[in-house]
């Protein structure tokens, strides 16, 4: 098990830890905050960090995210100069590191380009919203070969496609924690209880809930479910352009609410 | 054409979001159960018979073929249907499958607002509630379509990401979907997006072809020697070509928007200049960058400024079944005008690059040959618009 995420994932286990998983868009502000954000974070007290590939139509994402994509793509953001950037994190820090971004964004690279890079640059995982089971032979070899984890998505509305994508899945398993896009919720209607043990009939891989949450107090209410939580736009809401500083403390802030909410 | 199940060569798939995934599936059981089925095939043909007044006429164009001397000119007059478009051929066929699946609500997008107001009439025929999604944009382009399906009862969304057209009015759309996917039923106006859709939707307008064979065999006892229609996603092409994809000897031309020239920026001609990509749940030819961000793209008409074409077509051009010509802003405008004082036919803005077409293609071709145009749609939504490009003031005091 050679793995990032796995092994980070295997000792929460071990000592009964749940996951923290930042997401953070890469490139909002320049490669240089995203950097600097990575760090705090994960000093903070994040296990994984998801870092955004900025897609000009990102169809899965609400307004916080679609906005700081743009705004990355305006700057000037592109894939080689993220791969520079993942390149000098892994200079400073081990910490498990994924890529979300939109199939087109690979295909176009070159699938087995970018999966190779993934591994000599240090990316451990993918999450891909546009690429449901159904198309996953597009990346799943060139993954394999290179030793990095596509991240498999369970959404409320997957019903009977549970089992089938369970029984596959790697790493950790995505449960998306409401139908629509990413962005801040203030309540939920999906029955985690019912949800998360349905999955659990099929794997024994941890599941981390995602989409919508975004406080210290939500993060209370759902950790009895799952083994940790996604967290997105209220992360990149807090980038202020204007103001780099403020933003790393307002960051860190709020990854060591959402620690201390998850373990205490 | 087709091999894998959703696929056209290597073009088509299901790349959407998990969240959809079962709604996707969903509709490939309704579709596959009842596209053969006797009484909703009798049932969505009393209704294009009854409420959108097929078969549409095939019209011998003969002023036109004399003045421009070459083959004889035929007319699909897609224009004459309910609405004023192809497109409710299309929206009968996927509302009639709502009802059947239970569903309440529906959404769409439109970019002229032939598809919007298509979606507006059926929701208002079958009781549904129907919401449509516009690029601010296009609401701008086409206000007497937005007022249209306002009253028919639809509440129209502007949309204000992106360029505010068609590819961003898709995106708010299939965000609305992946919200509401229990509920409501997301009515797709071209043959694109995921699997079922392209092969549905083509297969819900391949009555275009199917009724010119049939006219056309009626009134010269042969087949055309080429058949022309505009493409933006590619849904009146695809229903005009289906029926004649065996019939090797048939020239098959689609239109596309060159907007300013495709050596500008401003065009949205995807099968010249585009690569192939993965958006909008398929994969397909794309106008997009090396990096994969899609283009902002451009035509004067709303229809067609789209930067991707369907899978089909993709696959159509690939294997060389069908060729794609440019037509620029100009010269659709410019055949605009000549088929409106030719024949008395005001076209649509996106027909009339097929219009366009068909000019320089009856250059091509000599007088024992028959050129069928395909006219999707009529002009009255356009004339505010062409007015504009010529400089010409028709505000109402």
């Amino acid at each position: 098990m050679n793995n990032r995420i796995e092994k980070c994932l295997e000792n929460l286990r071990s000592c009964n830890k749940k996951a923290l998983i930042p997401f953070i868009t890469a490139g909002c502000g320049g490669y240089d905050f995203t950097k600097k954000a990575v760090s705090a974070m994960k000093e903070a007290g994040a296990d994984i960090i998801e870092i955004g590939v900025p897609f000009s139509d990102p169809v899965a994402e609400g307004p916080v995210i679609q906005q700081v994509s743009l705004s990355a793509l305006k700057s000037g953001t592109t894939l080689d100069g993220i791969f520079k950037m993942i390149k000098e994190i892994r200079m400073e820090t081990d910490v498990p590191l994924i890529m979300m971004m939109y199939i087109n964004s690979i295909f176009r690279f070159g699938t087995e380009k970018f999966f190779s890079m993934c591994e000599e640059y240090g990316i451990d995982g993918v999450i891909v919203p546009d690429l449901p089971y159904e198309e996953k032979d597009e990346i799943e070899d060139a993954a394999a070969a290179h030793g990095v984890i596509p991240i498999s998505l369970i959404a409320p509305t997957s019903h009977e496609r549970i089992k089938m994508i369970a029984s596959c899945a790697r790493g950790f398993i995505y449960c998306v924690s409401s139908t629509g896009v990413t962005g801040v919720r203030s309540s939920f209607s999906t029955d985690f209880d019912s949800f998360i043990s349905e999955i659990r009939k099929y794997s024994d891989i941890p599941d981390m809930l995602g989409f919508g949450i975004s406080t210290p107090s939500q993060i209370r209410d759902v950790r009895q479910y799952c083994d940790g939580v996604i967290t997105g736009s209220a992360v990149v809401r807090l980038i202020d352009e204007t103001d780099p500083g403020l933003s790393l403390e307002n960051i860190s802030a709020l990854i060591a609410s959402f620690r201390d909410a998850l373990d205490n | 054409m087709e091999n894998k199940k959703g696929r056209f060569g290597v073009y088509g798939g299901q790349y959407v979001p998990e969240t959809l995934m079962n709604a996707v599936c969903e509709l490939d059981k309704a579709y596959n159960r009842y596209i053969n089925d006797t009484d909703f095939l009798n049932e969505l043909h009393t209704l294009y018979r009854d409420y959108a007044s097929r078969p549409s006429m095939l019209y011998y164009a003969g002023k036109m073929t004399e003045d421009l001397g070459g083959p004889k000119i035929y007319i699909k007059r897609e224009d004459l249907n309910h609405t004023g478009a192809h497109k409710i051929n299309n929206v009968l066929g996927q509302l009639l499958l709502a009802k059947k699946m239970g569903k309440k609500r529906i959404i769409a997008e439109t970019g002229a607002g032939q598809h919007g107001v298509a979606t507006a009439t059926v929701a208002a025929l079958m009781g549904f509630e129907c919401v449509v999604y516009m690029g601010l944009e296009d609401m701008k382009r086409q206000s007497l379509n937005v007022y249209r399906m306002r009253l028919l009862g639809a509440e129209v969304v502007g949309v204000s990401t992106g360029t505010q057209t068609l590819k961003d009015a898709i995106n708010e759309a299939m965000r609305d979907w992946a919200s509401n996917c229990e509920n409501t039923f997301y009515c797709i106006g071209s043959v694109m997006g995921p699997y079922p859709y392209p092969e549905m939707v083509r297969n819900f307008q391949k009555i275009i072809g199917e009724e010119t064979k049939r006219q056309l065999l009626e009134k010269e006892n042969k087949l055309p020697d080429c058949v022309i229609a505009c493409v933006g996603g590619g849904s009146n092409a695809m229903g005009m070509f289906y029926d004649f994809l065996k019939e090797k000897e048939v020239k098959l031309i689609g239109a596309e928007a060159a907007g300013k020239g495709i050596d500008t920026k401003f065009h949205a001609a995807t099968i010249s200049k585009g690569t192939d990509g993965i958006f909008h749940g398929m994969k397909s030819l794309f106008l997009q960058n090396d990096e994969g961000q899609i283009d902002e793209v451009y035509s004067i008409s709303a229809g067609l400024d789209y930067p991707g074409i369907g899978p089909e077509h993709a696959d159509l051009f690939k294997t060389g079944r069908a060729q794609y010509v440019d037509i620029t802003d100009e010269e659709a405008v410019n055949a605009f005008e000549y088929i409106s004082k030719t024949e008395g036919i005001i076209p649509a803005i996106e027909s009339a690059h097929a219009v366009a077409a068909a000019i320089k293609q009856a250059k091509k071709m000599d007088k024992s040959q028959i050129l069928v145009i395909c006219l999707s749609g009529r002009g009255d939504k356009d004339v505010y618009s062409i007015a504009r490009y010529r400089g010409v003031n028709i505000d109402e005091q």
